[in-house]
C-alpha cells in the first residue's frame, strides 16, 4: 500500500500536498483520533464533511472536504446565454434565490448599460421579494441553529412563519423555492392582484411572532450557555478570511453592501445596520452571530413595509404596465469583464464575467459565493474547541452547501 | 452613502493614484498593462511581484485593501495561449473596489500547469480561492499552504473550466457518459 502511493507520486506531479496531507493522517499520534463528521449528518447543514483530529474531547484540527454537492455552475454557465443561467443561480443558495438571481441580473444589466432604466415599480418588486427571502434565509438559520444547540420549538415556529413567505412568493412566481422570478431586464410577471394586502397582512401578523421567537430563544439562559464567548471571531481574522455579511458583522464592523454599493433602490429605503455588540459575551461570539440575524430580520420587515407603502401608492400597478418592457431578445455585450456584488443573507454574492463577441453566450462566468468563504475560517475557529462547541460554531456561520459547492 | 455613480468616479481618481503608488514603489515594470475601457479599470501585475504588491496594497495607509472578495482564473482560449488570474480588491475603510490581474502564458501539457506565486499569506481568503483555479483551471500556486483539489474528488483527472477539457469516459471503471 504504501509502496503504491510512493509510486503513484512519482508519476504524477501536482500531488505534494495530497501526499503531505495523507502522511498527516498517517502520522496521528497515539493520544489522537480521527472523528469523521458528515457527510450525512443533519448538524453540518447539508453534504459537508469534517474530519476531526481529537485529543480526548477537544478538536485540534478540522479538515472541511467540500464538493458532495458540486453541480458545475460555471461550467453550465459557459454553455448557456445570460436568461437561462437564471435559474441555474437560484440553485446555489436555495434557501435565498431571489437573491441570488437579484445580484446576477444587476450584473448583467449593469453590462448592458440598462440599469439606470429600469421602472421603479420593478426595483421595489426585486427589493420586496428579496428582503422576503432574506426573512426566510434568517429564519431557518435560526430555528436549524436551535435544534443544534439542543431547542426543538424554535425550528418549528421558524418554519411555521418561512412557510408563510414561501407560499406568498409561490404565488407571485409560481414555485416554491426556486424561483426564476428576476429577469435581465424585468421580472418574469408583474404580482398578482392582492399580493400588497396579503404580503401587509403577514407582516402585521409576523412582527409579534418575532416577539415571542425573541423571548424563546434570545435570552434563555441555555441557548446563551452553549454560545456566548464561544467560536468568537476577531474582525481582522474575519475580514482577513472574506467573512462578510452576518459574520462580519457580528464582529464588529459595519459593512453591508446594500449601503456601501447602494444598488437597486435601497438608497431610498430607511434601514439599519446592525453590529455585534457582545450584549452577552464577546464581540465576535456565536450569540452575537444568531442576535445579526435576528435584528436584520426586523430590519427586512421596516424595508418591506417600506416598499408596501410605495407599491400600492405612487407605484400602484397600472394595467398597461409590462414588467417584460426591457427584457432583451438577445443580450449582445461587447467583449468586456465585470465584477457584481450584492448583499445575501449569508454576505457577499459576487459574479465575474467575462463576455466575448457576437453571441450571448459568456466566456467565463465566476461565482463567489459568501458562504464558500463564511466557512474557510471553520479550521481557524474551531482550534481547541470542544467537539460540542464545534456543532454550535458551524451552526453559527450559516452555510449552505448548494453555494459552497456551487 | 454614495450611489453607483459618485462611487465609480472616485474609483477612477484612486485607480490613478494606486498606479502612481504602485509605480513609486516597485519601479514602471511592475505594471504590465491597463484595461481603462471597461466599466471596472484593471492593473496587469508582473507575477514575480504579486505578493509583494498585494502585501503592500493591503497595508499602505493610502488604500488598506484588506478584503480580498474573489479570486478567478479565466482561460483566455486555445488561440491566445494564456490563462488570466483576476483578483478583485476591496477596502472596508475607504469602500474602494481595485481589480489585479496576472497573464501567464502556457503550452497545456499536464506536466506544466502556468504558475503563480500564492497570494495567501497576504489574505487567507485565497487559500480555498487558489484551491478552486488549481481544481478547475489548473493554475499552480506556489508556497500554497495546502493545494490539494477542494469540489472535485483528489484522484480527477483534467480541469473542467479549461477550454480544451476532454471529459472522461469513465470514472473508477463506471460510465460517466
Amino acid at each position: 500500500m504504501a509502496e503504491n502511493t510512493i509510486e503513484t507520486s512519482a508519476e504524477k506531479p501536482y500531488q505534494e500536498a495530497l501526499r503531505a496531507y495523507e502522511a498527516r493522517l498517517a502520522a496521528i499520534g497515539s493520544e489522537e483520533m480521527v472523528i469523521n463528521m458528515g457527510p450525512q449528518h443533519p448538524s453540518t447543514h447539508g453534504v459537508l464533511r469534517l474530519q476531526l483530529i481529537t485529543d480526548g474531547e477537544i478538536v485540534k484540527e478540522v479538515i472541511p472536504h467540500l464538493g458532495y454537492l458540486h453541480r458545475c455552475f460555471e461550467k453550465h454557465a459557459e454553455s448557456m446565454n445570460y436568461g437561462k443561467t437564471i435559474p441555474f443561480t437560484d440553485r446555489m443558495d436555495y434557501l435565498a434565490s431571489m437573491n441570488n438571481s437579484h445580484a446576477f441580473v444587476m450584473g448583467v444589466e449593469r453590462m448592458l448599460g440598462i440599469d439606470g432604466q429600469i421602472p421603479k415599480r420593478i426595483e421595489y418588486i426585486r427589493v420586496l421579494v428579496c428582503e422576503l427571502n432574506r426573512i426566510a434565509s434568517h429564519l431557518i438559520a435560526i430555528g436549524t441553529y436551535g435544534i443544534d444547540i439542543g431547542a426543538f420549538t424554535p425550528f418549528m415556529w421558524c418554519f411555521r412563519d418561512r412557510e408563510h413567505i414561501m407560499n406568498m412568493l409561490e404565488w407571485a412566481s409560481g414555485s416554491r423555492m426556486l424561483y426564476n422570478y428576476i429577469w435581465v431586464g424585468g421580472l418574469f410577471y408583474d404580482l398578482p392582484v392582492g399580493f400588497e394586502e396579503r404580503c401587509a397582512e403577514f407582516i402585521t401578523y409576523f412582527k409579534p411572532k418575532l416577539i415571542e421567537l425573541d423571548e424563546l430563544l434570545t435570552t434563555n439562559q441555555i441557548f446563551i450557555s452553549r454560545t456566548a464567548n464561544i467560536g468568537i471571531l476577531p474582525s481582522d481574522v474575519a475580514i482577513n478570511y472574506g467573512c462578510s455579511g452576518p459574520m462580519l458583522r457580528a464582529s464588529g464592523i459595519k459593512w453591508d453592501l446594500r449601503r456601501v454599493d447602494g444598488y437597486s433602490v435601497y438608497p431610498e429605503i430607511e434601514f439599519e445596520i446592525p453590529v455585534g455588540k457582545g450584549e452577552a459575551g464577546t464581540t465576535g461570539d456565536c450569540w452575537d452571530r444568531y442576535k445579526v440575524r435576528v435584528d436584520e430580520i426586523r430590519e427586512s420587515v421596516k424595508i418591506i413595509e417600506q416598499c408596501l407603502e410605495r407599491l400600492s401608492g405612487p407605484l400602484k400597478r397600472t394595467p398597461e404596465f409590462d414588467p417584460r418592457a426591457l427584457v432583451p431578445k438577445k443580450v449582445n455585450l461587447k467583449p468586456q469583464d465585470y465584477y457584481v456584488r450584492a448583499e445575501n443573507p449569508k454576505g457577499e454574492l459576487g459574479f465575474y464575467f467575462v463576455t466575448q463577441e457576437k453571441t450571448d453566450i459568456p466566456k467565463r462566468v465566476k461565482a463567489r459565493g459568501p458562504s464558500f468563504n463564511n466557512l474557510s475560517v471553520l479550521p481557524e475557529l474551531a482550534k481547541g474547541v470542544l467537539i460540542a462547541d464545534l456543532i454550535a460554531i458551524l451552526g453559527s456561520i450559516d452555510i449552505v452547501l448548494g453555494e459552497v459547492d456551487r | 452613502m454614495e450611489n453607483s455613480e459618485a462611487g465609480s468616479l472616485s474609483n477612477m481618481e484612486s485607480f490613478g493614484k494606486i498606479r502612481t503608488l504602485l509605480i513609486n514603489r516597485f519601479g514602471e515594470s511592475v505594471i504590465v498593462a491597463e484595461a481603462q475601457d471597461g466599466l471596472q479599470p484593471a492593473l496587469f501585475i508582473t507575477p514575480e511581484q504579486l505578493t509583494e504588491v498585494c502585501r503592500f496594497l493591503r497595508d499602505h495607509e493610502a488604500t488598506y485593501f484588506d478584503f480580498l472578495s474573489c479570486i478567478s482564473a479565466v482561460d483566455d482560449g486555445i488561440v491566445a495561449g494564456t490563462f488570466t488570474v483576476v483578483y478583485h480588491l476591496a477596502s472596508i475603510p475607504y469602500k474602494q473596489q481595485l481589480t489585479l490581474k496576472v497573464r501567464i502564458a502556457n503550452d497545456r501539457h499536464p506536466d506544466h500547469l502556468p504558475a503563480l506565486p500564492s497570494v495567501s499569506s497576504v489574505w487567507r481568503t485565497a487559500d480555498w480561492h487558489e484551491r478552486e483555479a488549481f481544481d478547475l483551471m489548473g493554475i499552480f500556486f506556489e508556497n500554497h499552504p495546502d493545494l490539494r483539489r477542494i469540489l472535485l474528488p483528489d484522484d480527477w483527472e483534467g480541469y473542467p473550466l479549461r477550454k480544451d477539457y476532454q471529459e472522461a469516459e469513465t470514472y473508477h471503471g463506471i460510465a460517466i457518459k
